[in-house]
């Protein structure tokens, strides 16, 4: 613990910092969270680094639970325990819910309008986009990897391949490729 | 908001309904999103709670707000309760149906996290972790492109294909403040120009 974390990396300021900081995130994530969470504490907060951030996502993905959810439950966790967790936790639900009951309830009234119908599908384009870039920037990552830069390239593109295009189970997918992923590093990592 | 369904819970009902988020909380991995045909068997098909519109608009309307997707889930509830008659049996529903979904997938997830990070410097743990990366970056491209190809639903086509990948490469170039590109994006759609 005393490790943690290293003098140059910014950290969130108390259980409250964690809940603002992941209201903020929550509400700007159209479509995909995962992109304004990367963006935010990736990049301007710098609580993590590229590759904490991969490895912190496999696990997201891995647990049962949303994915965006089981994100912030890890980092609150990390930095200020259960409080921490739950603080993250509240932050990514709390103002989003209580706005889509309110979209709800304004949405019958709304939906047969061509311009919001429109606009929500410009959205969903940029988010997209926007995850899309959060993955060839994680890309990047995979140079400091211990497999080497070909294995992993090809562990990735087969993966793409079989999700996008082939339509195979996610899980399958996950469990497969992310199992021969890990088989590999364990022989590759010197311990 | 008139309910196109009017139907009747019981105590019981509730119960069961929760129960059944509880499960499928564990059963969620991926998302809750992985867990939807269940839920549709068990809403509309079993128990006629909810409507087949009722709850693709649950699911289409969650995805358009902002916040994590997963608040499809207190949608589904909030129409249950608004078929059972009341903004308060509304407002039952979601809290019933989001803390299903959410508790035990969270204190999984949180029992699990805590000990990794104590045991961060195993050689397994490590592993694993890193083994996980080149698959879960394949999963956020492979997410790109099936959004970019469902947003094009209808004769969409190139132009939001192009969207999207003028919006992802900014992104990856710069450091626009994303909700710049949200609202680009959503005048394009506006206009009907995507």
């Amino acid at each position: 613990m005393t490790s943690f974390p290293p003098p140059e990396r910014l950290r969130p300021q108390s259980p409250t910092d964690l809940f603002v900081s992941f209201t903020l995130l929550a509400l700007q994530g159209f479509g995909g969270v995962v992109a304004v969470v990367q963006r935010e504490l990736v990049e301007r907060k710098r609580w993590l680094t590229a590759e904490e951030f991969v490895e912190e996502w496999s696990v997201a993905q891995i647990m049962p639970g949303p994915n965006v959810i089981n994100m912030a439950l890890m980092i609150g966790g990390r930095y200020f325990g259960l409080r921490g967790a739950l603080a993250a936790l509240a932050g990514m639900v709390a103002a989003p819910l209580a706005l889509v009951l309110v979209l709800a309830m304004l949405h019958a009234r709304f939906a047969d309008n061509p311009a919001v119908a429109g606009a929500l599908r410009g959205m969903a384009a940029v988010s997209a986009g926007m995850i899309g870039a959060v993955g060839v920037k994680l890309a990047g990552t995979l140079r400091n990897h211990p497999l080497p830069l070909a294995w992993s390239v090809a562990i990735s593109a087969s993966g793409f391949v079989l999700v996008a295009l082939l339509q195979w189970p996610l899980m399958v997918v996950l469990f497969g490729l992310g199992g021969l992923g890990s088989v590999l590093s364990f022989y590759r990592i010197r311990g | 908001m008139s309910a196109p369904l009017h139907i009747v819970l019981s105590w019981s009902d509730w119960l069961n309904l929760f129960a059944h988020y509880l499960m499928l909380s564990l059963m969620s991995v991926g998302g809750a999103i992985s867990t939807t045909s269940d839920m549709y068997r068990f809403l509309v098909e079993q128990h006629h709670w909810l409507t087949p519109t009722q709850f693709n608009e649950s699911i289409a309307l969650a995805q358009a707000a902002p916040g994590p997707n997963v608040l499809f889930v207190a949608l589904m509830g909030w129409h249950v309760g608004m078929n059972a008659g009341s903004m308060a049996a509304a407002l039952l529903g979601v809290g019933v149906t989001m803390l299903g979904i959410m508790l035990p997938s969270t204190v999984l997830t949180y029992t699990a996290a805590q000990w990794g990070h104590r045991n961060r410097e195993l050689r397994a743990v490590r592993a694993f972790k890193q083994g996980m990366s080149p698959v879960v970056i394949a999963l956020l491209l492979a997410t790109a492109f099936i959004l970019g190809r469902a947003g094009g639903h209808d004769n969409a086509g190139w132009p939001m294909w192009s969207l999207a990948i003028f919006s992802g490469i900014v992104i990856w170039r710069t450091k626009i403040h994303l909700l710049w590109l949200l609202a680009l994006g959503a005048l394009a759609g506006a206009l009907q120009l995507v």
